[in-house]
C-alpha cells in the first residue's frame, strides 16, 4: 500500500450503497428439492465435463454424472436422487440465452445418504494425507471457486504447491452490493470454513492464511475470530469497505502489500486467493466426502418479496428458487445472476443455478436506470475510479471506432470488469459492455487466426499427399513399363536362342 | 600478343569477381509483401478469387491489381489484415461479409458419390462410397469448392453457428 493510500484512504474503487441488510440478517432457508433439476455440464472455467450417465439411468444423490475432460475442467455430481430423463440442450444462465448441454434429473424424493459413490472417501485426519492426495479428492468432489469465476479448485491447489506460494488469502470481502451469502456462511459455518482453510494450507504448503473480511460484517468477523482462535496460522483481518475489495489483486495488495504484476498470476507474488465458500466446500469434501452439489445463494433486490439466503441445489431453476424465496412483488425490471456490479443479466428465469452462482437479484424498476447514455464529457471520473489504473474513457473511444488493438494497447487485458467506471460515469456510458465486446472480438480474431493456420496446414498436407500419390503412380507405371520391356527382351532373347538351337539341330540333322 | 591475352584475362577475372560479390551482397530479394500477404490468405487454393491459388492472389494483391477484399472465405478479417499490412485504406463497411460459413451436407440428398471429398482442399469432408458424407466443422473453411461437384446439390453453405464460448457481447449503441 502506498503512502498516499495510508494517509488519504484509497485512490481506487467506489463505495456503492451495499443493500446487504436485511437479507444478511435473515436465517438461511433450505430449499426443498424441486421436481426437476437441470445440471449444466459447463459450470466452470475450462472445458465442459463429459456426461457419464445415460438417459433413463437412475442416479443416487452425490453420484458422479459427468467427468472432467482436458486439463482445466471439473467433475459434476447429481444434486439429488432421481432418474436422468435427458441429456440435452437447455438455455444457459448467460446474457445470450444460448443453449448449454445439461443433464436433466427427475427427482424422485429418495434421499440417499451422503458420501455416495462418485465423491471422495470421508477422512478423519486430512493432515495425514499427502497434499497431492487432497488435490485429487477436491477434484473428485468437483469443487470449483465459489466466488463467481468457478475456476477448478484442485488445479489452483496443486499449482500453488508447485509455485511455492507463501500466503493463502481467503476472500471474505464480499464487496458486491446486495450479496450476503459469504457473510451468512461465515456467521453460521465459521468452524467448517476455518477447517477448510487449514486443509488448504496443508495442500498448498503456504505458511499462513489471511482472511480478509470487510468491516461492514462485524458478526462474521466475530464468528471467524472465535473459530480461528485456536489456530495460529489463520489470521482474520478486517479490511476497509471498498468496491472491488473482493477482487484478487486488490485484496492481495491490501492484505500483504504485494502487488500482482500485470498479466501474471497471484502465485507470481507468492499468494493464492480462495473464497470462503470454497474453503467450506473443501472441508465438506475432505472430511465428509460430500461433493459440491448445493450452495448458498442470496436472493435480493427490490422486486423480491422476502430477501434472504437460500441453500439451493445446483441445477434448480432460478424461477423455482425465486418462488421458494417468497416470490416477487412485481415483474423484475432486470434479473441478475451474481452480484450487482459484475453479475450477468439473465434473459429469463427458466435457467438453472450453477456452482458459481452467488446471488439472484430481482431488481425493481426503481433500481434500474434505463436512460440512454449521453456523450462522454471527458471528466475522467472513470480513470479515478479504476482500481487497475486504466483509462476507461480512452479504451472505450478506441472500441467505439472498432480499434480493438488500440484498446488492447491501453490495457484492456488488465481490466477486471469490476464496473467501477460505468458506476461513476455521469453520462451513463456502458463502459464495461464496450470492454466485454472488445474482448470478445479480439478472442474471435485470435480464434480465426488459429483456425486459418490449422486449415492452411491441412490444405498443404492434402496437396503434399496428392503430389506423393501422383509420383507413386508415375513410378509404378514406369516400373511396369520397364518390367514389360525387360520381359519382352527376355522373350525375344529366348526366341532367338530357340531359333539358334533349332538351326543348330537342323545343321546337325543335315550333317 | 601474350600481354594482350594476359591483361584481358586478368581484367575479366577481376570484374567477374566484383560482379559475383555484388550479386551476392546487393541482391534484391523477391517482393516480401507477396510472401506476407500469402501468409495471411487461407492457403486452401479454392480459386474463388479468380487467381491461380492463394499464391497467385497474393502476387496480384501485392501488385495492387486485386483488392485486399477479394478472398471470399477469408472475409472481412483477412481483408482488413491484408489492408493493414499493405498500408491500403479499406472501408470495413464496404466489404460484403456474411461472417464465417460452413458447408453442410443434406443427408436426404447425399447419394454417397465421394466427388466432394476429392474437391475439398482441407479434407474436411468424410465419407465412403454409398454412405452419407459429413463435414468436419473444425476443418471446413467455407470455401465452397465442394458445391459445384455435388451432383444432387446436397451441399450448401450455412453461417457458422454461435456457441456459448464463442459468443461476443454486442457493442453498445453509440451515445
Amino acid at each position: 500500500m502506498g503512502l498516499m493510500e495510508k494517509c488519504f484512504g484509497f485512490s481506487w474503487g467506489v463505495h456503492p450503497a451495499d443493500h446487504k441488510r436485511p437479507a444478511a440478517d435473515a436465517p438461511v432457508r433450505v430449499m426443498p428439492m424441486p421436481e426437476r433439476l437441470f445440471v449444466p455440464l459447463a459450470q466452470h472455467l475450462g472445458a465442459p465435463a463429459l456426461p457419464a450417465v445415460l438417459a433413463g439411468q437412475k442416479v443416487k444423490k452425490g453420484e458422479r454424472i459427468a467427468n472432467p475432460q482436458g486439463a482445466v475442467s471439473a467433475a459434476i455430481h447429481a444434486p439429488a436422487a432421481g432418474v436422468v430423463t435427458a441429456i440435452g440442450e437447455i438455455p444457459a444462465p448467460h446474457p445470450s440465452g444460448l443453449p448449454v448441454l445439461a443433464v436433466t434429473i427427475e427427482v424422485d424424493g429418495e434421499e440417499a445418504c451422503d458420501g455416495a459413490d462418485g465423491g471422495p472417501p470421508p477422512c478423519d485426519d486430512p493432515f495425514a494425507l499427502d497434499p497431492a492426495e487432497i488435490g485429487r479428492r477436491v477434484a473428485q468432489a468437483g469443487v470449483v471457486g465459489m466466488g463467481g469465476a468457478a475456476f477448478p479448485s484442485a488445479l489452483k491447489l496443486s499449482s500453488s504447491k508447485k509455485a511455492g506460494v507463501e500466503t493463502l488469502i481467503i476472500n471474505g470481502g464480499e464487496c458486491e452490493p446486495y450479496l450476503s451469502c459469504d457473510d451468512r456462511l461465515m456467521r453460521d459455518e465459521a468452524p467448517a470454513i476455518v477447517d477448510g482453510i487449514r486443509i488448504m494450507l496443508h495442500a498448498t504448503g503456504a505458511r499462513e492464511a489471511l482472511v480478509g473480511i470487510e468491516r461492514n460484517k462485524p458478526e462474521a468477523i466475530a464468528a471467524m475470530r472465535e473459530a480461528a482462535r485456536a489456530h495460529g496460522d489463520v489470521t482474520i483481518r478486517p479490511i476497509p469497505v471498498r468496491y472491488p475489495m473482493g477482487s484478487e489483486k486488490q485484496l492481495a495488495l491490501t492484505l500483504t502489500g504485494r502487488e500482482i504484476p500485470a498479466g501474471r498470476l497471484p502465485a507470481d507474488a507468492g499468494v493464492v486467493v480462495h473464497n470462503v465458500g470454497t474453503a467450506k466446500a473443501v472441508s465438506e469434501a475432505i472430511r465428509h466426502g460430500r461433493p459440491l452439489i448445493s450452495r448458498l445463494v442470496t436472493v435480493n433486490g427490490g422486486a423480491a418479496r422476502a430477501p434472504g439466503n437460500i441453500l439451493a441445489p445446483v441445477g434448480a431453476l432460478v424461477a423455482d428458487v425465486l418462488a421458494f424465496a417468497g416470490g416477487l412483488k412485481e415483474e423484475p425490471a432486470r434479473l441478475i445472476m451474481g452480484g450487482l456490479m459484475m453479475g450477468m443479466s439473465l434473459p429469463h428465469a427458466r435457467v438453472p443455478l450453477v456452482k458459481g452462482t452467488s446471488g439472484i437479484l430481482a431488481l425493481s424498476a426503481a433500481e434500474v436506470d434505463d436512460r440512454a447514455p449521453d456523450p462522454c464529457i471527458r471528466c475522467a471520473s472513470c480513470a479515478r475510479a479504476c482500481p487497475m489504473g486504466l483509462l476507461p474513457l480512452e479504451m472505450a473511444r478506441h472500441i467505439a471506432a472498432d480499434d480493438f488493438a488500440g484498446a488492447a494497447g491501453r490495457g484492456l487485458k488488465d481490466c477486471i470488469a469490476c464496473g467501477c467506471c460505468a458506476y461513476v460515469c455521469p453520462s451513463r456510458i456502458p463502459l464495461v459492455q464496450y470492454f466485454a465486446h472488445a474482448r470478445g472480438r479480439l478472442a474471435a480474431e485470435e480464434r480465426a487466426r488459429l483456425r486459418l493456420d490449422a486449415t492452411r496446414k491441412m490444405a498443404q498436407a492434402k496437396s503434399a499427399r496428392l503430389a506423393a500419390e501422383a509420383r507413386e503412380k508415375a513410378e509404378a507405371a514406369a516400373r511396369r513399363k520397364a518390367e514389360r520391356a525387360a520381359a519382352a527382351a527376355k522373350a525375344k532373347a529366348a526366341a532367338e536362342a530357340e531359333a539358334a538351337a533349332s538351326e543348330e539341330a537342323r545343321a546337325l540333322v543335315d550333317a | 600478343m601474350l600481354a594482350a591475352v594476359l591483361s584481358l584475362t586478368v581484367l575479366g577475372a577481376a570484374l567477374g569477381l566484383v560482379l559475383g560479390v555484388a550479386g551476392k551482397f546487393l541482391a534484391v530479394e523477391a517482393n516480401v509483401a507477396v510472401a506476407e500477404v500469402e501468409k495471411l490468405l487461407p492457403g486452401t487454393n479454392c480459386g474463388q478469387c479468380g487467381f491461380p491459388g492463394c499464391a497467385g492472389a497474393a502476387v496480384a494483391i501485392a501488385a495492387g491489381e486485386a483488392s485486399p477484399a477479394c478472398c471470399p472465405p477469408g472475409g472481412k478479417a483477412v481483408a482488413m489484415a491484408i489492408a493493414e499490412r499493405l498500408g491500403v485504406a479499406l472501408d470495413a463497411a464496404s466489404i460484403d461479409d456474411d461472417g464465417p460459413q460452413l458447408a453442410l451436407v443434406a443427408e436426404d440428398l447425399c447419394i454417397g458419390c465421394c466427388r466432394c471429398l476429392k474437391s475439398c482442399p482441407t479434407d474436411a469432408i468424410v465419407g465412403a462410397p454409398r454412405q452419407i458424407h459429413n463435414v468436419l466443422r473444425d476443418a471446413c473453411t467455407g470455401c465452397a469448392a465442394c458445391l459445384e461437384p455435388c451432383p444432387t446439390e446436397a451441399i450448401r453453405l450455412v453461417p457458422m453457428p454461435v456457441t456459448l464460448p464463442h459468443w461476443v457481447m454486442p457493442r453498445p449503441l453509440a451515445a
